[in-house]
């Protein structure tokens, strides 16, 4: 099910409370590439105070049928009640489509080391493990819906790639 | 365009009950080829393309739920996503009849999936200008997903239309069996028309335009020939399916309706 934004009387978050959130939201894994957080994956679009202290994060789907989604939230918002936040929910919001060029430069970085290849222009595309620029699109979908297959023509090590969206 | 209904003002009631069925027509294209794309799963010619089709029928699943939900609040009756995609008749499905042609072979499903991402692309990106916000916001998102499996078809069509002799008498095979399916996406009726009055849908002929001139190109650099229009109108848009649809359903929603409720 979606979670459709119903309550107007919630407006943007003070900057302490919301830097709270966010520390928080930087524990929370993306369940299929563990190593990047929801921050990493820019997924996390805003934080808002409604009454009574609730919180309310508004969430971007990377893709529409994207399995995770519904954990990612439901992850999101069990972290924040953990962390204190005990009236915290989630909502997905549509507008404007998530893009890939939302990952953080420190999402990029562990994507790498993760041995995932970024997603950016293809001309810069190397191989995650030995930096190698020549490498070969083995399939351009992959084993979740945001990546696609690669392998490297040096190493010969196959590797997934963030895809760009 | 004359009028400017938006979902905040308030449309009469023949304009709100054709916008429920405009979405369910969008809803129920992407919830059928889904399906029918599903049926490859462990049965593709190679495990590149088992992956594409599966992860294009997952996107489609995808577009399919977020607009189902939406045709649910829109009509009001409380129908969720589930109950509009499980407990409805074969006669209140309003997908194009291309959707619901059976697999056939890898030529057959390229094919019909070309033809189709070429006509979403076009009405997607129409859409992001709806009137309508909320579906806007769909359509922006899904566009993103379709120019990827557009990119995906059209390099298969072609690769195999300018393959060797057999896969190029296969695709021309496949070509000349689906076109007739695809007037009903570039034509108006009633509904459309009252939508593209609305705000709601994009007007028609601009589409109907771009969606021919990218099949031709490709068509062009496939070596294939398109084929001569065909004189039948099919009207899976408005209820009228081809043999084909209950079977589909029979199978899709067996385990929902037969244990109503259940979960995991």
């Amino acid at each position: 099910m979606t979670a459709i934004r119903e309550h107007p009387t919630y407006v943007a978050a003070p900057a302490p409370i919301e830097a709270r959130v966010r520390a928080v939201l930087a524990g929370v894994p993306d369940p299929e590439i563990p190593v990047l957080s929801v921050l990493d994956l820019g997924i996390v679009r805003a934080v808002e105070l409604g009454p009574d202290g609730a919180v309310r994060v508004a969430v971007s789907p990377t893709y529409s049928g994207c399995p995770a989604t519904a954990v990612i939230r439901s992850d999101i918002v069990q972290a924040l009640r953990q962390a204190g936040f005990e009236k915290a929910s989630a909502y997905d919001q549509l507008a404007p489509p998530w893009s890939s060029d939302w990952i953080s430069a420190e999402g990029h970085r562990k994507l790498r080391e993760y041995g995932i290849a970024p997603p950016g222009v293809d001309r810069e595309l190397a191989c995650p493990r030995c930096g190698s620029k020549s490498t070969r699109r083995l399939s351009e979908f992959g084993s979740t819906p945001c990546k696609a297959l690669y392998r490297c023509e040096s190493c010969l090590e196959p590797f997934d790639r963030f895809k760009c969206h | 365009m004359s009028a400017t209904a938006t979902a905040s003002a308030a449309p009469d009631a023949a304009v709100a009950a054709a916008r429920v069925r405009y979405v369910l027509r969008l809803a129920d294209a992407s919830l059928v080829l889904a399906q029918r794309l599903g049926e490859w799963i462990g049965h593709a010619p190679a495990l590149e393309e088992d992956l594409g089709l599966a992860n294009t029928a997952l996107d489609l699943m995808g577009q399919a739920r977020l607009l189902l939900g939406y045709a649910g609040e829109l009509e009001g009756q409380g129908r969720d996503e589930d109950a509009l995609a499980f407990l409805r008749e074969e006669h209140e499905f309003l997908n194009p009849t291309l959707v619901e042609q059976p697999n056939g072979d890898f030529a057959h499903t390229i094919v019909r999936q070309f033809l189709f991402d070429a006509w979403q692309h076009e009405l997607y990106t129409g859409l992001t200008s709806s009137s309508d916000e909320r579906l806007a916001a769909i359509a922006a998102k899904a566009l993103k997903e379709t120019r990827y499996h557009l990119s995906y078809s059209s390099g298969w069509v072609v690769r195999l239309g300018d393959g060797t002799e057999e896969s190029h008498a296969r695709m021309q095979g496949a070509l000349d069996a689906l076109w007739p399916y695809t007037s009903e996406l570039v034509e108006t009726d009633e509904l459309d028309r009252k939508m593209i009055a609305a705000g709601v849908a994009p007007p028609m002929e601009p589409m109907a335009a771009a969606w021919s001139a990218r099949i031709d190109a490709v068509l062009r650099d496939a070596t294939l020939a398109r084929p001569a229009a065909a004189i039948y109108r099919w009207s899976g848009k408005q209820g009228r399916h081809s043999e084909h649809l209950g079977y589909l359903l029979a199978d899709m929603q067996h385990l929902a309706r037969t244990y109503p409720g259940a979960t995991w």
